[in-house]
């Protein structure tokens, strides 16, 4: 299959990339890891006229602490991500995410930054990112704000950045002590979109929750914070009985469509499992059971 | 339509084109440079026949813009042999039967050889997880396993 025809732009700056994107409008498109865009072209799912290829914009790939802050830049790939020793050390629920994205290969392209910006509910980090309360840096020609994620994915394919804005951080905060979160996907084989998966992130104190944050994956036309569920557990003991209540409780947030991977009935069940899976790895990584 | 000029070193030779902003890498490395080694399975990034290494890194050359390797390297399954030897990963291949039909055999091994660039010593499970995004319809993967290992043995 060969992509519809488009003009190719490769800025050296930020600057230059974001005046190619307010020329263009939404003829634009950002071109980073490709490993979403270039199939969506090819299906001719999108047929933007202009791509603004924002690889060749040096200093843009890092992964790095900051004032109690993770911070991803625009070019960090997944299998930078996956290799992180910060990311495994203390932030081993993007660890599991990444390491669950397509495959090893396409990790190698795929960017971080790239997985949020394409608004796919099937994407994997969208999920984590709800469930760790991330925020996400939105660069435009009026300079840079920052959207909490929860705000970020509006629709279907759909996120919070306008046509001329380049999603160029994504910043997590440090976990706090006693605290620990976990990504669990259930997929049909190596490199496919999730069936259904589930991101718990726990704050324990003296085996009582502080807080929960649990996102889910390919449930519903959007990423989805499975709210009902996260206030439920603040307050309550992490032991099995709470876990089973908040699954059912994500379970009910959950809006799948059927498909070849399941029937709605089976997609819903599935959330409330993985859910509780997550929940559980959570706990245990946090230490508080 | 816009047209680019692209410059990129292929298995260490320096090579241009003229070519269309949607031109795909594994078409450039086919249709303008003949080299036909690399294959075109899937076309939807899941396979990895087309798997090259994109400065020293393995990728999809389906889902790669031949623009984007402009001034990269590029290595391809012709440029494995030195001067007539063998890469020590194609003996493998040979050796351990690693191949039926062989269309998966070029990204195979380009996966393959990235792979004991970083590990010396790679067991089963390092080779399944690294050859992961790159499908065997024939083998069941178990000689492809033996010829990445006898490759790492050669290697060392």
């Amino acid at each position: 299959m060969i992509p519809p025809s488009f003009d190719y732009h490769a800025p050296r700056t930020l600057p230059e990339a974001l005046a190619l994107l307010g020329q263009y409008g939404d003829e634009a498109k950002v071109l980073s890891g490709g490993q979403s865009l270039l199939p969506l072209l090819k299906l001719r799912f999108a047929q933007p006229a202009h791509l603004v290829d924002i690889g060749r914009i040096p200093g843009l790939d890092y992964i790095r602490e900051e004032g109690g802050v993770l911070k991803i830049g625009a070019l960090a790939r997944e299998a930078a991500l996956e290799a992180s020793e910060v990311v495994r050390s203390k932030y081993p629920i993007l660890a599991d995410t990444a390491a669950v994205i397509a495959d090893p290969i396409v990790r190698n392209l795929a960017t971080v930054c790239g997985n949020l910006a394409h608004g796919d509910p099937a994407n994997d980090h969208p999920a984590t990112m709800l469930a760790v309360g991330a925020e996400v840096v939105a660069t435009g020609p009026k300079g840079a704000r920052t959207i909490p994620i929860a705000q970020f994915f509006t629709g279907l394919f759909a996120t919070a950045l306008e046509p001329a804005e380049v999603l160029t951080e994504i910043r997590i905060p440090a976990p706090p002590p006693g605290s620990g979160g976990a990504y669990v996907k259930l997929e049909r084989k190596v490199g496919d979109f999730a069936t259904a998966g589930a991101a718990a992130f726990l704050v324990i104190k003296g085996g009582v929750i502080s807080s929960a944050g649990i996102g889910l994956t390919n449930v519903g036309p959007t990423p989805i914070k499975a709210r009902e569920a996260e206030s439920y557990l603040a307050g309550k003991k992490a032991d099995e009985a709470a876990f089973a209540e908040a699954g059912r409780l994500a379970a009910s947030a959950a809006r799948p469509g059927a498909d070849r991977r399941g029937s709605v009935e089976y997609k819903t069940d599935m959330a409330r499992v993985l859910t509780v899976r997550a929940l559980r790895k959570a706990a245990q990584r946090a230490g508080g059971r | 339509m816009a047209r680019h000029s692209v410059r990129v070193t292929v298995n260490g030779t320096p090579r241009e084109a003229q070519v269309e902003s949607r031109l795909l890498l594994v078409h450039l490395l086919r249709e303008e440079f003949r080299l036909t080694g690399t294959h075109i399975g899937c076309d939807t990034t899941h396979c990895g026949a087309c798997t090259v290494l994109l400065d020293g890194v393995p990728v999809k050359s389906c889902t790669v813009l031949a623009v984007q390797a402009d001034g990269r390297n590029v290595k391809t399954v012709e440029g494995l042999e030195k001067d007539g030897a063998l890469h020590p990963i194609q003996e493998g291949f040979m050796q351990e039967h690693g191949l039926q039909c062989g269309f998966c055999t070029p990204g195979m091994m380009l996966t393959s050889a990235a792979l004991l660039e970083k590990t010396k010593s790679p067991g089963e499970d390092e080779i399944r997880h690294a050859i992961s995004g790159n499908l065997c319809r024939c083998t069941g993967y178990v000689n492809i396993v033996k010829a990445v290992q006898h490759a790492a043995a050669k290697l060392r």
